[in-house]
């Protein structure tokens, strides 16, 4: 049971560059009626087997930028301890509002802009080309190559700093997050920002992970089926990625996102 | 660097580029696979010990509650594989699946260093040194 739920959820999670925690989480505790605490522990491993397992896949056949993923690991590592810190200082409950709206918003513009797949011309970015962060690859479904350039490089770092910070102090949210920011702000193809945030965020949970374990929310036996159902569906879903078309990733990922906003804002209202 | 070449060392030297990308990409899953497979070992070796905890919900209840032993400590860890517990083996596999994303970014490094693009060796220790300073403040924390 738990098995068959996280493979659903590591090909979720590959394709949307997402963890799966938010199939792993709610599917441990009200199906399976197990801890709030060692579920999320699960989670956490669980997002790190989904980025390990899909991103072998991406880096090679170029999806994942691997240049634009350091660069931005900047900003979620630098965020993540920030979170650290800020945590238990802030009002958790505003944040749930505030980053649940945010999501909310980036859902509708990412439904908006959606005729702007690979179109046109980006506005020049001397820091991208300084780094040579411009990319391409070779979209299965199109048959063809997609050469892309990437804008914007300081507001994304910005906004994956707000992204490290949030997934620190509230658990949740780190490629719903980092999505839209490279699909929005820096411009990177549908695909090449599933794919780099899902090459990302196993670097961000590896690094709370360390929290976790310690605490002894890793309890074996439950993330031993989590582990090993996500890492067989998340090669399932880089085989996909692929194969998919930008708007039907793109729609996926907008229901995806306005269901974890409507979460947020539940949660900011009720906590 | 008046060599042009090295001012722009990705789009210059795309074979080398590539072959870094298929170093890390066989890292992961070299990581991967081993993790899976001694999770799978110390999966079937709980099983194997414990066969109620496939058909009885009571004992899969009791292994999954919070107050047991937690494998968090190498003593632990070290005290359950000599015992044979399969527990601790899933905990190993679990670990190396945590230090797979970790590895990756460490051996970013000596890729960036090789190709003498001196602003990502940068970029990646500054990150690598950002992940460790994390699971030390995560160990003060708790």
């Amino acid at each position: 049971m738990t098995f068959g739920i996280s493979i659903v959820a590591g090909l979720a999670g590959s394709l949307l560059g997402l963890g799966g925690g938010i199939i792993v989480v709610p599917a441990l505790t009200l199906l399976l009626k197990i801890d709030m605490r060692l579920a999320i522990g699960a989670s956490i491993v669980s997002v790190i087997a989904t980025s390990s397992g899909a991103a072998a896949a991406y880096v090679k056949e170029h999806m994942a930028n691997l240049r634009v993923a350091m660069f931005l690991e900047i900003g979620t590592t630098v965020g993540a301890v920030t979170g650290a810190f800020l945590a238990g200082h802030l009002q958790v409950r505003w944040l749930f509002m505030i980053f649940g709206l945010m999501m909310g918003y980036s859902a509708v513009e990412m439904f908006r802009k959606r005729h702007h797949e690979d179109g046109g011309a980006v506005p020049p970015d001397r820091l991208a080309d300084r780094l040579n962060l411009h990319s391409g690859y070779y979209d299965q479904a199109q048959q063809k190559q997609i050469d892309y350039r990437v804008t914007h490089t300081l507001l994304g770092l910005a906004l994956m700093y707000v992204a490290g910070c949030v997934s620190g102090l509230l658990g949740i949210g780190s490629g719903a997050l980092k999505v839209p920011s490279m699909d929005l702000a820096m411009r990177l193809p549908i695909k090449a920002s599933t794919a780099t945030s899902n090459f990302m965020i196993g670097v961000t949970a590896a690094a709370s992970a360390g929290v976790y374990f310690a605490r002894g929310d890793i309890n074996p036996l439950i993330a031993a089926p989590v582990a090993a159902g996500v890492l067989v569906g998340a090669t399932g879903g880089s085989r996909l990625l692929p194969r998919l078309r930008n708007n039907v990733i793109r729609l996926i990922f907008v229901l995806v996102l306005l269901w974890i906003s409507a979460q947020m804002l539940w949660k900011g209202l009720h906590a | 660097m008046t060599d042009p070449t090295l001012a722009t060392p990705a789009s210059a030297r795309p074979d080398l580029v590539h072959k870094v990308e298929l170093l890390i990409s066989g890292l992961l899953r070299v990581g991967v696979v081993t993790s899976l497979v001694v999770i799978l070992a110390g999966l079937a070796l709980s099983f194997l010990h414990h066969g109620d905890y496939l058909h009885s919900h009571h004992a899969l209840k009791g292994i999954t509650s919070t107050d047991r032993p937690s494998w968090q400590t190498v003593r632990e860890l070290r005290e359950g594989i000599r015992h044979g517990r399969g527990e601790a083996v899933i905990m190993i596999g679990l670990l190396l699946l945590i230090a797979t994303p970790v590895m990756r970014v460490a051996v970013s490094v000596v890729v960036f260093i090789v190709e003498r693009d001196w602003k990502f060796v940068a970029i990646t220790l500054f990150v690598l040194t950002m992940l460790i300073l994390s699971f030390l403040l995560g160990k003060a924390e708790s």
